[in-house]
């Protein structure tokens, strides 16, 4: 079993790595709009050093942070809830249902194989780019690399569980475009991709810290620019990623069974 | 299929009429407004989010007014100029022709065909084509932002000032649509490449709510003189401020606008020309 999902997950990977225009599409407006954020933050921590605790680089390491992990940790659209959502309006998710596999472990091997292959085709020259005009800050060790790419592996997860939660919807709306936006609204905000969540105001900045999509760039980033101390510090980032990993994937679950027991699948 | 094709587009004429691109377009949109019209439910939401996507937009900037007084020497007001020009009128520009970045998928299964058998206007069947009513929200929430500038600003308005804003507003708008324009001819050749205009229409949306005394001076010369973004709204803008044209920039610069769309509109419309003629279909 272990293997099929392999496959799938392979198969994801060489899927987004046929389309190396749009990859280096991809990779350019990522580099454009980290430079616009770039300056933006300057300006920002120019006039405020140290806001939110971040110096101008660990600020700066965040912008770039955050252009390489949009397509990885699904930060703008999970980059499959579209194809999904067409499959349940089109009626062709019953073929799917019908396969000897689980439907949520099958979506999330292919999506696993296209964030690694995100990660690579479009995380690491950007990063590369902006390192090497801004300067920022970079991990202190090859620990903290590695302890930066779990982070994602679990921030990446918890995306994979928002934006199937979000297709799940199309079984009873059928046009998911509605909820598809309100997901990327919130994912937008709320993952910090406009603006640090450490210098989000108060209560606001409070209530963001604690929500699913902190783990998707906040967690990553500051786990990257060592902010957690110690041992217990990181665990402690890992074990809110995987808690919302875990609520996030049971709901999905669980819409999948309300959905497969009740709705009748669209025919045509 | 390639005969026909053939035939089909010699008989158009080279240049379209106007009143005929603008008599497709409307029949083009009104029936995906119809369309979008039977999820009703779907369509409420995608328009609150439309307009509270560009709003939580604006949140960030009040955000970092509320931890500075200032951004590169400019107030909040005027930074609000800034956004509400440039978002009105790249929202008006999205409205219209935000379709067209969809169109390489069109080009590459093929379906790009239909269109071009029917006998009309290519440009305007498929700057209409899937139109969607929904990102009016983004206008709307450029105009608001816009109007509450208007009432914080403390600007000497003279009568070259108050036209100045209108103009402003519609140059933009077809400056962006030209810059989309251009960059769906490209398709022709690239189909994946939609996202590298992305970096110029929202990525340039973004970098003009910004004051050009932020970024670096090549960026800000390069969307002078090379992608004329800055006319969008920089150099008119910074006039009605009272503030000085950025270095190397000439006086008359700021008036230019239209002047610029025009330019603009003429380089898309001859980029897109050699697209059509270079288009091959799929070929199955």
């Amino acid at each position: 079993m272990l293997r099929l999902y392999a496959t799938v997950a392979a198969g994801g990977f060489r899927r987004h790595a046929t389309y190396r225009v749009a990859t280096a599409a991809g990779v350019f407006t990522n580099t454009v709009f980290g430079f616009i954020l770039s300056y933006t933050y300057i300006a920002l921590w120019d006039e405020r050093p140290q806001l939110g605790g971040y110096s101008m680089d660990d600020a700066l390491a965040y912008v770039w942070i955050g252009q390489a992990l949009i397509t990885v940790c699904g930060l703008m659209g999970g980059g499959f809830e579209d194809e999904l959502i067409e499959r349940i309006r089109t009626g062709d998710i019953a073929v799917d249902l019908y396969r000897p596999a689980d439907l949520q472990a099958w979506w999330f091997s292919a999506n696993l194989g296209r964030s690694a292959y995100q990660l690579l085709g479009r995380g690491v020259v950007p990063m590369a780019v902006g390192a090497l005009v801004f300067d920022f800050t970079l991990p202190s060790g090859p620990g903290t690399w590695l302890a930066f790419l779990v982070a994602v592996a679990l921030g990446s997860t918890v995306s994979f569980a928002i934006w199937y939660l979000v297709a799940m919807s199309a079984f009873w709306l059928l046009d998911g475009q509605g909820v598809v936006q309100v997901a990327w609204l919130g994912g937008l905000f709320f993952s910090g991709m406009l603006l640090p969540l450490n210098v989000f105001p108060g209560a606001l900045g409070e209530l963001a810290r604690v929500l699913p999509w902190a783990s998707m760039l906040q967690v990553p980033a500051d786990v990257y620019l060592g902010k957690y101390e110690g041992w217990r510090g990181l665990a402690g980032a890992y074990a809110f990623q995987g808690c919302w990993a875990v609520v996030l994937f049971g709901a999905g679950r669980a819409a999948q069974a309300a959905a497969t027991r009740k709705v009748v699948v669209q025919g045509g | 299929m390639a005969e026909a094709l053939r035939t089909s587009r010699d008989s158009r004429r080279a240049y379209p009429l106007v009143s005929d691109s603008w008599r497709t377009y409307r029949m083009v949109a009104g029936m995906w407004i119809r369309s979008t019209m039977t999820y009703r439910s779907s369509f409420a939401l995608t328009l609150v989010t439309s307009f509270c996507v560009t709003f939580f937009d604006f949140v960030v900037i009040l955000l970092m007014f509320g931890q500075v007084r200032g951004l590169g020497g400019f107030s909040f007001a005027e930074v609000a100029l800034l956004y509400g020009t440039t978002g009105t009128s790249f929202g008006l520009a999205d409205l219209t022709m935000g379709s067209l970045q969809r169109m390489g998928k069109r080009v590459r299964d093929g379906s790009l065909d239909t269109f071009l058998m029917r006998p009309a206007p290519l440009l305007a069947q498929v700057a209409a084509d899937k139109f969607a009513l929904r990102r009016f929200g983004r206008v709307a929430q450029g105009l608001l932002v816009l109007v509450w500038a208007l009432v914080l600003l403390d600007v000497a308005w003279t009568p070259v000032k108050v036209l100045l804003l209108p103009v402003m507003l519609v140059s933009g708008a077809v400056i962006f649509a030209a810059v989309m324009v251009l960059g769906a001819s490209a398709l022709f050749w690239m189909q994946d490449a939609a996202e590298v205009t992305s970096s110029f229409t929202y990525g340039g949306n973004t970098l003009l709510q910004y004051p050009p005394t932020i970024f670096a001076q090549e960026l800000v010369r390069g969307v002078v003189f090379v992608v004329p973004l800055a006319f969008v709204n920089w150099l008119p803008a910074l006039y009605v401020l009272g503030r000085p044209a950025p270095a190397g920039v000439p006086g008359w610069a700021v008036f230019a606008s239209p002047l610029v769309a025009a330019v603009c509109c003429g380089v898309a419309g001859i980029a897109w020309r050699a697209g059509i003629r270079s288009y091959r279909s799929t070929g199955s």
